[in-house]
Order: C-alpha cells, then structure tokens, then sequence
C-alpha cells in the first residue's frame, strides 16, 4: 500500500464498491493505488518517493550528507525521495523480494535497480510483479540512448528504463605485468598464474570468453557454451584462476595480490589507481545496464515523473559526474562539456564510437536457462 | 493477587510463556515452512508445489556429501584451533587478570564492534601476498617464492576460527572465573604437582565451559559461506555456499530447504555423539 492512498481515494474506491464500506472495496483500496494496472493511476503525485538503488549510484556531498539532484526534485515538486542504498546484488535482492511479490505483497518501493546481465531483471517482467511505466508522464524518454531502446528483456520499454550501463573487460596492474589485452592472455600467460581473477557472474566471465572463442554471446549455442565453460574450468583446476569474485577483486587489485582481472569499467575509474589499467579486451567487452523497474504495488505515477526527471540532460550529467558510469541519457555529453571537459572525455563514462562498436549484450534466453546456471554454479563450487 | 495465589503451579508457565512464545514465532514456525518447502516439487518458472518430495533428500545428501564432510571437517579443525588458542588465554584472564580482567574481555569482544564482512575482508590483508606474515613465511622458507596462503583452505580455516575464538573464549572465561581457587590450592597442598593439579582440578571443572564453547563454535562455523567465500577458491566451497547459490543463484528452494535440514541433522548426529561421549552433566556443571 502506499503513501498516495489518500482519503479521497479511498471513498472513491470505495464508492466503486457500491457500499461505501463494503468488504470488496476496501480490499481493492489496500491493494494499492495501482494495482489494477496502470489505467487506474491517480495522477497525483505521492507524498514520498521510495528508491532502492545501488551503493555509490547517486551523487552525493559528504559534508552535508545529500543528494543534491534529489533534494532539487523534492525541491521542485514536493515530494520527498526516501533514498536507500540496499541493493548488493541482484540475487540476493531478489531473494529477498521474490517472496512478498510471489504472495501478491507490495514490498513498499516505488523504484528499484536490477542488472540486464542476470536473470532477475528479465523474471520480475515474467512473472508479472512490475508496474508498467507511465509513458505520459516521461516526455523525456525521447532522451534514451538508440541502442537501449528495444532490449529483449522487454522490447517496447514498457516496465523499464535504463540507469546506467558499464562495461565488463580486463583490468591489470602496469606496474606488475606486461599489457593483458586479451582473454587468450589471461587465461594462458602462465606469469600470471594465481593471480587473476574473473567475475562470478556468467554473463561478464563467459561472455567474455565466447568473444574470445570467436563466438556471438547474443545468441549463446549448447556449442558456444560448452566450448567457453570448459575454458574457465580448465583454467581454474590448472590454478591459473585464483578467485571467481564479485566487486570483491577491487581490493587486492588495488593492493597488488591480483596482476590482472576481468573487470568492470566504472570500478577502476573509482579506485584511481595510477598503476590500474582498464581495457576492451581485444576481441571485445561486455555492456550491461541497471535498469529502473517499477515493482507491483509500487506508485507509477510517481515513479515515472522521477524517471523523467532524470532523464532530463542537466539531472543526468550531474549524476554521471559524480558516479562515472555510462549513462543513457542522450544530451548528457554536451551539457558536462561545458562543466568539466575532462570527464566529457573519458571514453568509460561516454564510450567511443569504435568501443561501442565492440561491446555485446549477453543472450538474455542464455540468463534463464537452468542447465546453464546449474553448469556455472558447480564451476564455482558449489 | 487472588488469582495468582489460587492457581499457584501456573505462575512458572506464566512466566515461560514470553520465551516460549519467541521459540515458537522465531523458530518453530520457519522451521515448519522450510520442512513444506523442502518436500516441493516443480521449477521456479512454473512454481513449486508440495508433493512429498523425499528425493530432495536423496539428492542432497548423494550429490553434495563431500561438501557437507567439508564442511564439518573444517569447523572440526577451527573449533579445535580455537579451544586451544582460547583455553590459556581465558585461563590468563581468569587467574592472572587482575584488575585488567575487564579491559581484557572488552579486547575479546572488541572485534564484534565491526561487522562480519569487514572483519573477514581483513584477513585479505592480514594474509595478502605482498604482506608481512606471507613475507616472513617466504623468508623463512615455510612458504615457496610463490607461495601463498590467501585462496587456501588455512586461509578458510584461520577466518572461520578468528572469526567465532570470541564463542569459545567468553564461556571458557566464565567456567575458570567460576572456579574456587582454594580448591586447586588444595589439591597442590595435598598431593599434586601444578600440572596435576590443572588435569585433576582445574579441567574438569571448567568442562562445562569448553562443551558449551565447543559447541557455540562448532555449530554456526558448519553453516558459514563467508569465508570460504572471500579467502577461498571453488576447491574450498562449503555446504554454507551450496545453500546459498541454490537459494540465490539456482532459485532452488526445495532443493536449499532440504540441504539446510540434511546439514542440521548432520550436525544434530555429531552433537548427540559428543554429548554421549563426555556427559550431558558436564555441560550443565
């Protein structure tokens, strides 16, 4: 149920309901102003805004512990933005949120951020626990990139929006190995032996791989699979693997246990460490976006006019500024040029047009194929 | 008053009803829904229904018992680790504090200011290879030149016993504090050297410490995921991080409800037995 159940609302429900305290009524009240699916939004705005989003995916002053772009949102239109940075991982969110939903439960947010690159995000649109978008109140949707606008996931944009993207390729250590530049390199160069790690998620690990193998990871075969896995188990019974990690590689990157490593983009551009390099692997990297979803139960009137304020160019390269991603938003580019030239210029906060040219998606079919995750996990131990 | 003084033999039920009350919401009733769960059948994208799916069992214990010996084997070495690191310092604290005693117990129970994650992180560091400790290893030759001990099993079983030595430590504390110093002056007065007096005297009444330590080691250090997590590699996986990827990762949930119940009986059998072996009255005192 949310904030936006205002008393108005409920008689009128409640009214619909022929009695004005009759039992079904009520209940269609507590279900949620939407509920019944986006025709039935109010168009009124919440009083809050509940935003689950990722660590460090906001901009943010330390000194006076805000939000800058979301204090002017609430400046703007007076709703106040309860911000939690709660998301880890998209798994273990999700466990968490699948059994409220699953119950038909709201689990009181109007936004949260899942990854492309995983099954969760492709399984929330399945199942049916999101709200649809109200494209109406986002005009600024005409700001979406090109290449983001027909995902597999859902090919219309009708639940979703982008946040960011990144981009998974291999970082190293200058200082103690010669250029890595390609996964053959990483996999084979017998140097680094026991000191690289790859990315537990098989999307950025495997795909990875299939570009390597002279593969497609858009349209991943029982063939290209095979061929990629057995590679990566190959490499981690031979102890050239050390780890399969999640973000946890940045610190012994950083510390130098690690010579190499599959990497996200946006991750070295944080550490800035002199001695870190991040490239696009010579046969290719992977792109993957966090997207906006709006989970059932959720405000999407609301919802939607926050996501069209942040795709508003000036909004979105404050945002970009601060937590160096790659951003969706068309505009953002020319805005920051006239603010900071420098970070306009960085190629992993607006990618190249021949990097572009050499990122790929991941099959989302591939994501939610049990054999394949159950092959992965028992690489992965367990 | 009335009440109370008519119906005298309810007050201690009475009384239970609080704690009683909180077994059942917070432990009864989830273990409940994990045994339904675990007797489901079906897949995520259909859904799972209840069918008395015994094969869940099966399948568990057949496909992951190596995981599950893993991880019984490593919390067996890190409670036995942690009981010996323990035992002389409780003793320390307990017969040689003095007026630091307090000062001594918060250091036990500093590490508990900060969270589980971090302070398993730190081992990354403590044990990183560029560090001190792998340096010294290296020197003195226990280690090869490329030698490491960060994605290992000693680095798993060193997070997991640094991680619970507060759970051994603290009961053990309390058992030797409880101890009547004249007793074991006694004994040395009448017939004992210290060390006989220590196997005689002091050891077996501390017993009920080193059970209950045992114990409150032994049992949460099966089920961890976290260390074998982030200091080991794939040959290091427990039970702990089957669960989970089969939770998370598999959206297997049948399947992680009867692991989490094949992993508590395991646990339960070992228990029972070691209860057996030393005595029930040893736990109580």
């Amino acid at each position: 149920m949310t904030d936006m159940l205002t008393r108005q609302e409920l008689l009128r429900r409640a009214g619909v309901g022929a009695a004005m305290l009759s039992i079904p009524g009520l209940a269609a009240a507590c279900g949620g102003s939407s509920s019944s699916g986006s025709g039935a939004t109010t168009q009124k705005l919440a009083s809050t805004l509940r935003f689950a989003n990722w660590p460090l995916y906001m901009d943010y002053v330390e000194k006076t512990k805000t939000y800058p772009t979301l204090e002017a949102f609430t400046k703007k239109l007076g709703v106040k933005v309860d911000y939690k940075e709660d998301i880890n991982s998209n798994s273990e969110y999700f466990g968490k949120i699948q059994g409220p939903l699953s119950r038909g439960q709201s689990i009181n947010e109007d936004i949260i951020v899942l990854t492309d690159n995983e099954r969760y995000l492709a399984t929330m649109i399945k199942k049916g626990w999101v709200e649809e978008l109200d494209k109406d109140a986002i005009p600024n949707i005409i700001n979406l990139v090109d290449v983001q606008k027909h995902p597999g996931f859902d090919p219309d944009r009708k639940y979703s929006l982008p946040w960011q993207s990144g981009m998974t390729g291999i970082a190293y250590n200058k200082t103690l190995t010669k250029p890595i530049l390609s996964i053959d390199q990483l996999l084979e160069d017998k140097s680094l032996k026991g000191q690289i790690t790859v990315l537990n998620g098989f999307a950025d690990t495997l795909g990875l791989v299939m570009l390597s193998n002279g593969d497609d990871p858009s349209k991943v075969t029982d063939a290209s699979w095979k061929a990629a896995i057995d590679r990566i188990k190959e490499a981690s019974d031979s102890g050239q693997i050390r780890q399969f990690t999640g973000n946890d590689y940045a610190g012994p990157l950083d510390k130098g246990d690690l010579k190499a490593c599959i990497a996200w983009s946006g991750d070295i551009v944080q550490l800035g460490n002199p001695k870190l390099k991040w490239n696009v692997p010579k046969d290719g990297a992977m792109i993957w976006t966090d997207n906006m979803i709006i989970p059932k139960g959720g405000d999407a009137y609301t919802a939607s006019v926050y996501m069209n304020y942040a795709y508003t160019p000036a909004v979105a390269a404050k945002i970009a500024a601060y937590i160096q991603y790659v951003t969706p938003v068309k505009g953002t580019r020319e805005v920051l040029g006239k603010t900071d030239p420098a970070l306009a210029g960085n190629p992993l906060i607006f990618p190249t047009d021949t990097m572009l040219e050499q990122v790929h998606l991941i099959d989302p079919d591939a994501l939610s194929n049990a054999d394949y995750n159950e092959q992965w996990q028992a690489v992965l131990g367990a | 008053m009335g009440f109370f003084h008519r119906h005298r033999g309810l007050t201690p039920y009475l009384l239970l009803l609080p704690g009683l009350a909180w077994l059942a919401i917070f432990f009864l009733v989830p273990l409940g829904f994990l045994a339904y769960q675990s007797l489901q059948s079906g897949t995520f994208d259909v859904g799972y229904a209840f069918d008395w799916a015994w094969g869940n069992y099966w399948d568990a214990f057949q496909r992951y018992h190596p995981w599950l010996v893993r991880s019984l084997v490593y919390a067996g070495l890190a409670t036995v680790i942690a009981l010996v690191i323990s035992y002389p310092l409780a003793y320390w604290i307990a017969f040689r504090g003095g007026q630091w005693k307090n000062v001594l117990l918060v250091m036990i129970i500093a590490p508990f200011f900060v969270t589980y994650l971090i302070r398993t992180l730190a081992w990354e560091t403590i044990l990183a290879d560029q560090g001190p400790i792998v340096g010294v290893l290296r020197d003195v030759g226990i280690l090869g030149d490329n030698g490491r001990i960060l994605a290992t099993s000693t680095a798993v079983v060193a997070g997991i016993t640094y991680n619970f030595l507060p759970f051994m430590a603290l009961p053990l504390y309390v058992a030797l504090e409880g101890i009547d110093a004249r007793l074991i002056e006694a004994a040395e007065d009448l017939y004992a050297s210290k060390f006989q007096a220590f196997l005689r005297v002091t050891l077996p009444l501390s017993m009920p410490g080193v059970v209950a330590g045992t114990l409150l080691t032994f049992i949460p250090a099966t089920g961890d995921f976290i260390n074998a997590q982030l200091l080991g590699t794939p040959k290091q996986a427990m039970i702990g991080n089957v669960i989970q990827s089969k939770f998370f990762n598999l959206l297997d949930y049948p399947g992680a409800a009867a692991l989490s119940f094949t992993l508590m009986a395991a646990v339960l059998l070992l228990i029972a037995i070691y209860a057996r072996a030393i005595g029930t009255e040893k736990l109580t005192g």
